[in-house]
């Protein structure tokens, strides 16, 4: 698998336009969903801690509510996926939990913002872990992928529960800083019946 | 035929006690948080009438198979050799245990994990462990799964019934026929379900839902987030901007339909393009850049409307919500518990693949933006209506207003009207205020009936 071309800067603002979502993108996520299986290639340890940094840092940020500061972790291009089939499925023939690029991902950011959606007022109080870090070579030379657990407790109207599954994170370095550039959400429960998912996993 | 009529546990006599619960202008808190209630719920009405078990293209193939409920009842909804639709309970004859407990898959036979008895697609018994013990007279037809009586198919939609005093089902679906004509006749190829969906539980009763369904009241106040969003992000005219105002002011409308069906229609107010007025989706840009290459300006933009849902809500009682490209299913749990599934649908042909796709980024739309705060407000109506004292829930918008009732039994109210409401809580009164004797039905043996 090979990088993709970017896109015309006269088109290129991510946060407006959906236009780099096309069939390459769903190819190469394919491909990806396939890789995710694989045993990789483990990267040195430097690079894996700098990712597993990364990752603490992104959860905590997600605890705090900090979701702009957390929308910055990502690269310019980049999905945030809760697939509704274990390990991915089929992301052009099937319906995701959550399937956001940039844009929606800013909708999603903005609606919750709003102070009138409901289902996160009062907002979900959060903590969780992520664990059981491997980090090993992506498709370009700039690229990682990560796999961790997570474990998400939400406490939200007095009730806490409890979110488990695995991450899949693609990193991408961008002027010397990891970047998420894909987090595919694989949570257990997946294809069962969810109460109230309205948290950024 | 033969019918194994449910000998225990006759219910107490129904006749007009359920008038108390159901007035013209209200409707007691007791329908939706009285276990008892609930109970009879899931015989006369979950049972009692034609309840929506699955969509055919679920079990394209034969032995193709898929677990699901009829009310609480588990059964699994298979394709036989022959291409007929079953729905077995799935219930070993022995000593009770599932005998499917996969949810999906193709099997010739289900063998019952416990004392090894084997059903095939169909349900008939076909093998048990040891038989001699049994004796030289052993009837092992009597034994095979019990599956539900009546079970037909109206265009792809599977539904059930265990009443034999049930109408047929084209009858059943009355007014709301023609209109579920319609949304499945908008698209060039037929509407199938091959997507995974989006399964939304909720700690609420399983009518909360069937109320929202026809529901326009709530739209500018439960999805105020989505039009706040919306309108800061792009611009007023997308999304529910047509909900702006006073919507009585408008074109839409809601109709009770009879028989407990209820439809609300905001196309009148949706403007040219369905396409235009939804909000941007994740390769929306990409797929109209391709469609026009490859297409021309004109056909990509009748393709891109197949995209979209249609501004229809139409609600099958009890539990079948047709509401723009989904599929929705109500699946009581508990009588404060429910699960509200979403199924993606699937244009099976005359559409390019990228319109498929966009389908399916549309129609991860509103389960993630507008359900969940619908089912906040769903879950905070059932917290309210705990309290015994305060017993009365308001029914009254549009009582008044003369709304017309048409030579078929509809009758039309201005949008936000609760006419839907009114109107299918008649029907859940009179199926709730009906002795039914339900049956079920010897797999491999037939059945008539509705």
């Amino acid at each position: 698998m090979t990088g993709r071309a970017p896109t015309p800067a006269s088109a290129a603002d991510p946060s407006q336009t959906s236009l780099w979502v096309d069939d390459a993108f769903y190819a190469r996520l394919e491909a990806e969903i396939a890789a995710w299986q694989g045993e990789g290639t483990p990267v040195d340890e430097a690079t894996r801690r700098a990712c597993e940094a990364l990752l603490h840092r992104e959860a905590r940020l997600l605890d705090a509510g900090r979701l702009r500061d957390w929308l910055a972790l990502f690269t310019d291009e980049c999905l945030y996926w809760i697939p509704a089939a274990p390990g991915g499925g089929a992301p052009r023939r099937e319906v995701s939990l959550a399937f956001d690029d940039r844009r929606r991902l800013l909708d999603r950011i903005a609606r919750l913002e709003t102070g009138s959606a409901w289902s996160q007022v009062p907002p979900s109080r959060t903590a969780r872990l992520v664990a059981n870090v491997e980090a090993t070579a992506g498709d370009a030379p700039d690229e990682v992928r990560v796999r961790s657990t997570f474990v998400v407790h939400e406490l939200r109207r007095g009730v806490v529960r409890a979110l488990a599954g695995w991450y899949g994170h693609v990193l991408r370095r961008e002027s010397g800083a990891w970047k998420i550039a894909r987090k595919m959400v694989n949570l257990l429960e997946c294809e069962e019946g969810l109460e109230n998912l309205s948290l950024v996993l | 035929m033969t019918r194994a009529r449910t000998a225990l546990a006759k219910p107490k006599p129904s006749r007009g006690r359920f008038d108390a619960y159901v007035r013209e202008d209200r409707v007691h808190r007791a329908i939706y948080t009285d276990p008892a209630i609930f109970e009879e719920e899931m015989t006369k009405v979950f049972g009692g009438t034609w309840v929506y078990l699955g969509h055919e293209s679920e079990i394209p193939a034969p032995y193709d198979f898929r677990l699901g409920r009829l009310g609480l009842r588990p059964i699994i909804l298979t394709r036989d050799r022959a291409g007929a639709v079953h729905a077995l309970f799935n219930r070993c004859m022995h000593r009770g245990a599932t005998v499917c407990r996969e949810p999906r898959g193709s099997a010739r036979s289900f063998t019952c994990a416990y004392h090894g008895w084997t059903y095939d697609c169909a349900g008939r018994l076909t093998g048990v462990a040891y038989p001699k013990a049994y004796g030289p007279g052993f009837d092992k037809a009597a034994l095979s799964l019990r599956e539900v009586p009546f079970v037909q198919t109206y265009r792809g939609f599977v539904f059930g019934t265990m009443n034999p005093a049930a109408p047929a089902l084209p009858d059943y679906l009355g007014n709301a026929r023609p209109l579920l004509d319609r949304w499945m006749d908008r698209f060039p190829g037929p509407i199938v379900v091959r997507s995974r969906a989006h399964r939304m539980t909720y700690r609420g009763n399983w009518k909360l839902a069937f109320d929202n369904a026809a529901d326009a009241y709530h739209a500018p106040f439960s999805h105020r987030s989505i039009q706040e969003m919306t309108t800061a992000r792009y611009g007023f005219g997308r999304s529910l901007s047509h909900f702006a105002g006073d919507p009585d002011d408008g074109p839409m409308y809601v109709q009770s339909l009879g028989g407990g069906h209820t439809f609300l229609d905001q196309r009148p107010a949706m403007g040219d393009s369905l396409w235009a007025q939804d909000r941007p989706i994740p390769g929306g840009d990409a797929a109209v850049a391709a469609l026009r290459a490859r297409h021309g300006d004109a056909e990509a933009a009748r393709l891109l409307e197949l995209a979209v849902g249609e501004g229809m809500n139409l609600n099958v009682f009890p539990n079948l919500l047709i509401i723009g490209n989904q599929i929705q299913v109500i699946e009581p749990l508990a009588v404060d518990r429910t699960c509200l599934t979403w199924y993606a649908t699937t244009i099976a042909s005359g559409v390019p693949d990228e319109i498929n796709t966009l389908r399916m980024r549309m129609q991860e739309d509103f389960p993630n933006f507008g359900e969940p705060d619908d089912q906040a407000n769903f879950e905070e109506c059932q917290v309210g209506l705990t309290i015994p004292e305060i017993e009365w829930l308001d029914l009254g918008r549009g009582l008044r207003a003369g709304e017309p009732t048409d030579e078929r039994g509809v009758t039309t109210g201005r949008v936000t009207s609760e006419v839907t409401l009114r109107g299918y809580l008649q029907e859940w009164k009179r199926l709730m205020n009906a002795d039914v004797e339900l049956t079920v039905a010897v797999a491999g043996r037939g059945t008539d009936g509705p």
